[in-house]
């Protein structure tokens, strides 16, 4: 049996009496590109806040790479390589956005235990990664000025530049065009095509069906379909519950 | 400018000061300056966690009284050369500083304000009871009248012991704000829960915050009882040493080290003229007042009317701010942001 890259088993949370994640399991292999898909209110944001170590889950385990997870916090989890974009953009608002990305590049890649880097190297490898989301134009200035999309996209540029073997994308389309969705659909396959193991957490199925090779659903805190896309969305469960016929 | 040369420079600004101060002729300036000087340092101090890391502290005078207490305590048990109190006053203080951190950092916003302030009120009751420092009596330190070497007045001795504090300060703080650490905590000022998803430890940055914080005000608060040859606890924990710390860095601006020296030097010089001129109580007064209006026009402090005003006065476009990636709060920030920082990112 293959190790996969992250096994979550028997994960739960609740909140009070509140029951946010009840039992859930799930194995991502490395370099695959997975959709989580699920109503509002399903536990999908609960649940990356658990895996990230935003959130303490209430039981099970989750292993990344064969290591258990227990009590690491979350910037711990970004350094040994599970990143996540926020489904609100949050910058640093007092940065401009080459010092966004030197954040994590100092504090997440840098705990790879290589020689400190220059100042002139760290910001050459943040406008490289800037340049990867086509937001090297941007670099001088300031979150506040930024649009929509490329907020989404400084989100990207942040969670890359942690180095990441594991990449949570929480709604980065949400609210975004057509032509937007396409854009950030396009870049999140280039960053699989890296070699970064993706987890989609979407609402718009026509970027959800492009970019995922398995889809996992949620309702009411339970997994209730894991398995190819095609065969996913036509399972009577996830229609009834989500999809709607 | 590479960080030895700051301090190089630093030392000839301190020296230049200490010869233009001697030239007055008058052993009061050195008196007034010593009081600067302590404020530059506080200032600085209270910005480090304040203003870099976002976490407001109300109880500067709880740190700065341990700093004086601990100079008391040797000056009964054993005494020692004040660059030595200067020492143990600071690691006592970081100490208490490091405790405090770990106390109240899991709090945010004015939750972890309303704590330091708390924290202030217990060891002033505590400090009231014990004795052997004089308690609520009060201590006499009786200073001697010149230094063994060189015999240098002594209130000259201690204004340079000050000056070499408030050089010290400064470069520490401007060799924080250019490093990692600088970055992290204006991460964490920013947006704790993104700064936590990018790497940065933000419980260990916090303690460091605080611990070097209140280090720093406890070495500013040793030699006290030196200069002032009495100390109790209503004026070791007065009020103005709260009020001073927070009001000179916002006054001044809270993005940079130059901030809390511009506010220290000009509003403790300020205090000093109106406390021989018209009386000591009128100064608390000003501070409330300069603040209330500095929050309501110049929210980013006189750093930032310098970056709005500035480039407008010299004729130039729009220049990218100096210290990329920690100054540059827009204009148009909202005023009431800057009060509180640490509830940004909540």
């Amino acid at each position: 049996m293959d190790t996969h890259l992250l096994e979550v088993e028997s994960l739960s949370k609740r909140f009070g009496g509140f029951v946010a994640l009840d039992d859930i399991a799930l194995a991502v292999a490395a370099g695959e590109r997975v959709g989580l898909i699920g109503p509002n209110g399903s536990g999908k944001s609960t649940l990356v806040n658990c895996l990230c170590g935003a959130l303490a889950n209430d039981g099970g385990t989750v292993r990344f790479a064969g290591r258990d997870l227990a009590g690491l916090g979350a910037h711990a989890r970004t350094r040994i390589g599970m990143a996540r974009t926020f489904q609100l953009p949050r910058p640093f608002a007092s940065m401009t956005v080459l010092d966004n990305v030197r954040v994590p590049l100092l504090y997440a890649a840098g705990a790879q235990r290589r020689p400190a880097l220059r100042d002139a190297e760290i910001a050459a490898r943040c406008e490289e990664f800037l340049t990867l989301v086509g937001l090297a134009a941007a670099a001088p200035r300031y979150p506040r000025d930024l649009t929509q999309v490329e907020m989404r996209k400084l989100e990207l540029a942040r969670a890359l530049a942690a180095q990441p073997r594991l990449l949570f994308a929480d709604e980065p389309m949400a609210g975004l065009s057509h032509a937007e969705v396409d854009d950030i659909v396009a870049l999140l396959i280039a960053l699989n095509a890296r070699g970064i193991t993706v987890i989609l957490i979407e609402h718009i199925m026509r970027a959800v069906m492009r970019f995922s090779e398995r889809l996992v659903v949620l309702v009411s805190g339970r997994k209730i379909a894991d398995g190819r896309p095609e065969d996913v969305v036509r399972d009577r469960a996830v229609e009834e519950a989500y999809l709607g016929r | 400018m590479p960080g030895w040369a700051f301090v190089a420079v630093s030392c000839a600004v301190a020296a230049m000061v200490f010869a233009a101060v001697h030239l007055a002729g008058n052993d009061y300036v050195f008196v007034a300056g010593y009081t600067v000087l302590q404020f530059v340092v506080l200032a600085t101090a209270w910005n480090i966690l304040g203003g870099y890391t976002g976490y407001v502290n109300f109880g500067t005078a709880a740190f700065f009284a341990l700093g004086a207490y601990a100079s008391v305590f040797f000056h009964k048990f054993y005494p020692l050369p004040v660059p030595v109190l200067c020492a143990i006053g600071a690691a006592v203080s970081g100490v208490v500083g490091l405790g405090m951190g770990y106390l109240t950092l899991r709090l945010r916003g004015a939750f972890f304000s309303i704590a330091t302030l708390a924290l202030a009120v217990v060891l002033q009751t505590l400090v009231v009871n014990w004795n052997y420092v004089g308690g609520a009596r009060g201590a006499y330190v009786i200073r001697p009248a010149d230094t063994a070497l060189f015999h240098v007045p002594y209130i000259q001795y201690l204004f340079l012991i000050m000056l070499a504090l408030a050089v010290g300060a400064v470069a520490t703080a401007r060799m924080i704000e250019r490093s990692k650490l600088g970055y992290g905590f204006a991460a964490i000022r920013d947006d704790e829960l993104a700064a936590e998803a990018s790497g940065v430890p933000t419980l260990q940055l916090k303690l460091v915050a605080t611990t070097l914080s209140g280090a720093m005000m406890g070495m500013a608060g040793a030699p006290f009882p030196y200069y002032n040859g009495y100390l109790q606890p209503s004026s070791a924990f007065a009020l103005e040493y709260a009020v001073n710390a927070i009001a000179m860095p916002m006054i001044g601006g809270t993005t940079s080290w130059v901030g809390p020296l511009a506010g220290a030097v000009l509003l403790g010089t300020l205090q000093q003229v109106v406390t021989v001129t018209f009386s000591a109580a009128l100064n608390l007064l000003i501070v409330g007042a300069l603040l209330v209006g500095f929050v309501i026009v110049a929210p980013n402090g006189l750093i930032g009317l310098w970056q709005r005003l500035g480039p407008v006065l010299v004729g130039f476009t729009q220049t990218k701010p100096s210290s990329p990636g920690l100054t540059g709060r827009s204009s148009n920030h909202e005023p009431g942001d800057t009060v509180l920082p640490g509830q940004a990112g909540q």
